[in-house]
């Protein structure tokens, strides 16, 4: 008999026991894992940021435009290598739930300064060529089945009327955190038509994009920037597309956090769960540790036989939590809104944390009991009448 | 052992209280005892004399207030919680009234426990378990669980635990205490052949008069004294 068997004897002692405690620690790390991934996916547009782009948005707040002129003054600053813009446009797609993001963009430059979205070379010409061409994301592809040719009608609300789109192009994110749910088209057409429609109105971009070097000064870039418009009646505020992204996100921090909160509560949890569970089970075998010290077994073998159970169960029950992760995490990708979260993907160091946490509490909850067998007389565990 | 003294344990002034609460009870009070090696010694007395008291000493399981506990020449009350467990292991058998094995491990896995501290390969641990549960009359219930078995019959799979690593002492106490006339009468053979043919020093404690017949010697402690 080796110790393991011995180990796996004594956790099977209270088979219901043993297989809630372990159901109750997969169920934690499927939950610890989901409430990680939305975590995560949440940050997923921050990590998905370069960082040699800035973003040169209204100083007010992002709802306002800049005037298309900006552009040519900000490709002038001393370290700006590429500038390019796009413009927020909203709308409906058949139905409100159909939700994707829509970008009016400057088709000649917008695929240089993001090079993570994917589109071949012959999709990008044909796109460029024509004035209402769209390039739109692969997961959208996927979702309305949409191909090239297609003609894609919009609902506009934040610029009214109705706007048909022809797909020319389909790309394909280059990370995992990329976001393939975006609608891309040229900004010309859009300009064109508020120039006709609501002439006020034409001749502004929702926001620039610069990209820099990889090792300038960032910092500098972007006060020679927003200096360039200081006083102006749009200043500008410059910042990393890093920060860009944070800021944005600022606005869900509580969400966040209370989630972050969460997911350690989970692993307290646990804690509880095994740790009550090895004390009772080590508490029921007192006399029996008492008679293993008696045949010649040493504080270290006993250490070794309730951490060896303890971690287990922590083993099992984070295996099997972590199996049920991934089908749990399918699930949550149909059941959620189309387009609540553009990428929805476990990490690895997801799996890592959790794997981790389960191990670390398998030791953790065998502390006390470990404690309390080292400390028991053998004459007292004797008498021990459980 | 290292050292082959004709006296394999000696006692010497041992005092022994506990502590209830506030209270000290004492237990044995400046006790001496010499068992040599080969005897097969019984301890009687009424309840609360000491007689397990003086039988845990031996075992080093517990530790004297006062005194020297000498086993082999070596004083075990001055060992430490490891070397001590070693020393167990290796030196003494011990057989409980109430049998105490494992109720998760079969018979042959409850007398294989005591191999584990070993460095036996599984073929040598398996020959000393088939032929300790041989000796006991067991060989037929090795794939047993305690509770498949009868209480004369654990304890004679306990009595196979005590000697399957072949120690120098076996310490029994109240060997018949929880087992019925005929079974009682069989452990008490085998602890008796154990003792002819294997030349194990063994100490009991009992109160039954029939089991302490077999003894060579037998000792009654009153009060915290022996006498015989």
């Amino acid at each position: 008999m080796k110790v393991p068997k011995l180990i796996w004897k004594n956790m099977l002692r209270h088979k219901l026991r043993a297989f809630l405690t372990v159901l109750g620690i997969a169920i934690a790390v499927a939950a610890f894992c989901v409430l990680r991934t939305v975590v995560t996916v949440w940050y997923a547009g921050v990590e998905a940021s370069a960082v040699n782009r800035l973003i040169t948005r209204q100083a007010v707040s992002f709802i306002f435009p800049l005037p298309y002129a900006y552009r040519d003054q900000i490709a002038r600053v001393n370290g700006v290598q590429a500038v390019s813009f796009a413009n927020w446009f909203g709308g409906t797609y058949i139905d409100k739930s159909n939700f994707f993001a829509r970008m009016a963009v400057e088709p000649e430059t917008f695929f240089d300064l993001y090079p993570e979205f994917l589109v071949s070379r012959q999709e990008l010409e044909a796109f460029k060529r024509e004035r209402n061409a769209c390039i739109v994301g692969e997961d959208l592809v996927k979702r309305f089945g949409f191909k090239i040719g297609d003609v894609v009608p919009i609902d506009g609300d934040i610029y009214p009327g109705k706007w048909d789109f022809v797909i020319r192009g389909i790309y394909h994110p280059k990370e995992a955190a990329t976001d393939p749910t975006n609608m891309l088209f040229h900004w010309n057409y859009l300009d064109e038509r508020l120039r006709e429609q609501v002439p006020q109105r034409a001749g502004y971009v929702g926001w620039y994009i610069v990209r820099v070097g990889t090792n300038t000064n960032t910092a500098e870039i972007s006060q020679a920037i927003d200096n360039l418009f200081a006083n102006s009646r749009a200043e500008t505020k410059t910042e990393t597309e890093r920060q860009f992204s944070q800021n944005f996100m600022a606005a869900f921090n509580s969400v966040i956090t209370a989630m972050n909160v969460m997911s350690f509560v989970i692993i307290g949890i646990i804690m509880l769960v095994l740790g009550n569970t090895m004390i009772m089970s080590t508490r029921e075998r007192t006399r029996e540790f008492a008679v293993m010290k008696t045949l010649g077994f040493s504080g270290t073998h006993l250490v070794g036989l309730i951490c060896g159970e303890s971690l287990m169960i922590a083993a099992l029950g984070g295996g099997l939590g972590l199996a049920i992760t991934f089908p749990l995490i399918s699930f949550f990708q149909v059941a959620m809104p189309k387009g609540f979260f553009p990428v929805f993907f476990i990490e690895p160091i997801t799996i890592i944390l959790a794997s981790v946490a389960a191990l670390s509490v398998g030791i953790a909850a065998a502390l006390f009991p470990v404690h309390r067998t080292l400390r028991a007389k053998i004459v007292e565990g004797l008498r021990f009448v459980g | 052992m290292a050292d082959t003294n004709a006296q394999l344990i000696q006692l010497k002034d041992v005092t022994k209280s506990y502590r209830r609460d506030a209270l000290e009870i004492p237990v044995l009070s400046n006790l001496s005892l010499s068992v040599p090696e080969g005897e097969f010694l019984a301890l009687m007395g009424p309840s609360g004399s000491g007689k397990t008291t003086l039988l845990n000493l031996i075992a080093g399981i517990d530790r004297p207030n006062t005194g020297q506990v000498v086993v082999g020449g070596v004083d075990i009350a001055l060992l430490g919680e490891s070397p001590l467990a070693k020393w167990r292991a290796r030196h003494i058998g011990f057989i409980f009234q109430f049998y105490n094995l494992l109720p998760v491990l079969t018979a042959y896995e409850n007398v294989e426990l005591p191999l584990v501290l070993t460095s036996l390969s599984k073929k040598e641990k398996r020959a000393h378990v088939e032929a300790a549960l041989t000796l006991v009359g067991l060989g037929d219930r090795m794939r047993h669980y305690p509770k498949q078995l009868s209480g004369g019959q654990e304890q004679r799979v306990a009595i196979a635990r005590a000697i399957v690593a072949d120690p120098t002492i076996l310490l029994a106490d109240e060997p018949t205490g929880d087992l019925d006339k005929v079974s009682a009468s069989e452990v008490m053979i085998l602890l008796e052949r154990l003792n002819r043919e294997f030349k194990k020093t063994i100490v009991i404690v009992t109160h039954d008069p029939r089991a302490a017949e077999k003894a060579h010697k037998v000792m009654h402690l009153e009060k915290g004294d022996l006498s015989i």
